[in-house]
């Protein structure tokens, strides 16, 4: 007798593949509802970095709102750059959303004057505070809201600012790993050029996340996602990860829970806010 | 000669599933709403539908944790408010029908998840009320945090056939819709308030599993499953619809968008469950051999009890 053999696909590889036209849909769907519907605002602020994340929210935005409700915010620091500013001019040309450029390095440098020692990360967080007010001011005189760029990755490094990057009050991305963002800004149809180049945060001169983070992301990607399910490192090793990799994740997302939350507030009371007395945020 | 069972329940009737979009816990706006569906089917070119069936928690929205308190109220009184609005929005061309709604349900000092079954009409009567069973409290979800258990699977009558009614995860447990079907229901109404997710293809991965849970269920007990799902986000958590009717074969009759709101109009005829259940008798084998099943679940869960009072002696 002859035997046919069929072998099992190896489902963890293609774990993280999305379908991109389902998730814009989704994705939509949701600005759509979550602005419109449930807030009654029409016009949305995006902050236009020349990055992949902010251009895919960008054109998302564009989608559910139209090109005239969102508004697009490049704000340059005078060390950003040009390639960024560049980039950022390219969303805003194919989205065809609105514009508008402001320099924060008059900002930024009023206070760091009186800091003159501050670290690179330190002037790294300024640029990135600095950023959410002009963002969140820009959403106060259009009647808008600003939406949030942080993709899934950096949210579980705490590869961003706390209370700067991820404080817009909506974000599309936020359950997207960057790898998940490359898929749907292709079929966004985001421009090949910054799809493709390395990320950077653009705090500082000639960095990029993956060399930051000592990892790639196509590979922290695949662990987090691991951990995430709650496989345990013993397993992820097993699975064909080196286990330095997996420990380097490991040891980044569990020194940035904090991150991730509100401020801790001592409970004193039995009506502690957000410990006993509890209401979802759309409530 | 007219089969006995036909006598018991009209053989066919007009069901409506809507595909409701709540305003987080503003419960006179989501009456507001239930009025405008009414009104909606009401101008439709089809016949006002005998049955009406709403998602879960209709009356204020799915994820509203301690906000529970606030928004639930007795069956009666969203009976009488349901009653008000249909009077309100049909007016004089109104003739009694059924209605299914779910809500947060407040009931002796009590909070649960419930659906109620009544008849509106000139003399509205409160057939039946459902309190959920299985509180999903993993992941997204914190249900047990928030209300009581419900207890119970009960078949009630109605002028349009023996009924059940599962709230969401009620009905992905198979022994639930099987208590159903040996209970003598012919169709099962199921309110339901399912977040999306898994967006690898096509649809939101939940959206399949529950079409393919209720296929089989459908199939295995020859019976009706409709299915009214909640829409709209809420805290970034989307609710996909994808209200539908399963027929009593394991079949597919009408399904929803799992996006936005929406209004399903589908015709159920009993008679498809005499046939498929002859076709595949497999609920008439179940009961076959339902008593040694029983004898052998008993055995097993007094192991399990034995197990438990063992184990607590030990910790002591």
């Amino acid at each position: 007798m002859k035997y046919r053999t069929v072998v099992e696909a190896d489902k963890r590889a293609d774990q993280l593949a999305i379908d991109p036209v389902l998730v814009e849909r989704w994705l939509v769907a949701f600005l759509r509802d979550e602005l419109v519907r449930r807030r009654r605002i029409e016009k949305a602020v995006v902050g236009v970095s020349g990055g992949v994340d902010s251009a895919a929210v960008a054109y998302l935005c564009a989608r559910a709102l139209g090109p005239k409700n969102v508004l697009g915010v490049r704000m340059p620091y005078k060390s950003s750059s040009p390639q960024s500013r560049r980039h950022g001019l390219l969303v805003v040309e194919a989205t065809g959303i609105a514009d508008v450029e402001i320099d924060i390095s008059a900002a930024v440098d009023g206070y760091l004057a009186t800091e003159p020692d501050a670290s690179a990360q330190r002037r790294g967080n300024v640029m990135a505070r600095t950023r959410m007010i002009v963002l969140f001011d820009q959403s106060a005189k259009i009647g808008g809201l600003p939406i949030g760029t942080g993709n899934k990755s950096e949210r579980m490094f705490g590869y961003f600012t706390w209370h700067g990057d991820d404080s817009p009050p909506i974000n599309p991305l936020g359950d997207l790993f960057k790898t998940q963002v490359w898929q749907l800004a292709r079929h966004l149809g985001v421009p090949k050029q910054i799809v493709s180049k390395p990320a950077t945060a653009d705090l500082i001169r000639g960095q990029t996340d993956e060399e930051d983070l000592g990892i790639t992301y196509e590979l922290a990607d695949r662990i987090l996602d691991r951990i995430l399910t709650g496989y345990s490192s013993a397993d992820i090793i097993a699975q064909g990860f080196d286990a330095k990799d997996v420990a380097l994740v490991e040891r980044k997302v569990g020194a940035t829970h904090w991150k991730r939350h509100l401020a801790t507030t001592a409970m004193l009371s039995a009506t502690a806010i957000n410990e006993f007395y509890l209401r979802p945020v759309d409530y | 000669m007219a089969s006995p069972r036909r006598a018991d329940r009209a053989s066919r009737f007009d069901l409506a599933l809507v595909q409701f979009a709540p305003v987080k816990g503003d419960i006179d706006a989501n009456f507001g709403g239930i009025g405008a569906a009414l009104s909606a089917l009401a101008a439709a070119k089809q016949p006002f539908p005998d049955v009406v069936v709403f998602p879960e928690a209709t009356l204020s929205g799915y994820f509203v944790e301690g906000g529970v308190r606030d928004v639930a109220l007795s069956a009666r009184a969203a009976l009488r408010r349901l009653n008000d609005v249909a009077a309100t929005s049909l007016g004089k061309k109104r003739r009694p029908f059924d209605v299914v709604l779910g809500f947060y349900e407040l009931e002796l000092g009590k909070l649960y998840n419930s659906a109620l079954y009544a008849t509106l009409g000139p003399e509205p009567e409160l057939r039946h009320v459902h309190r959920k069973l299985f509180l999903p409290t993993y992941g997204v979800f914190d249900e047990e945090r928030f209300v009581s258990r419900g207890r119970r699977i009960e078949v009630f009558q109605t002028k349009h056939g023996p009924a059940a009614i599962l709230i969401c995860e009620d009905a992905v447990h198979s022994l639930a819709t099987t208590v159903a079907a040996l209970g003598g229901a012919e169709i099962v109404y199921i309110p339901s308030a399912s977040p999306g997710r898994g967006m690898e293809d096509g649809e939101p991965s939940n959206v399949r599993l529950w079409r393919e849970i209720l296929r089989v269920a459908a199939a295995e007990h020859g019976m009706f499953f409709a299915y009214a799902g909640l829409v709209g986000f809420e805290g970034g958590k989307g609710f996909t619809g994808a209200s539908k009717l399963v027929g009593p074969f394991g079949d597919l009759r009408v399904e929803a968008p799992f996006l936005g709101p929406a209004l399903v109009r589908a015709a159920v005829n009993f008679e498809d469950v005499t046939v498929a259940r002859a076709a595949l008798p497999a609920l008439g084998d179940l009961e076959a051999n339902l008593s040694e099943l029983i004898r052998q679940l008993d055995q097993r869960s007094s192991k399990l009890d034995l197990h438990k009072s063992k184990a607590k002696k030990k910790r002591r």
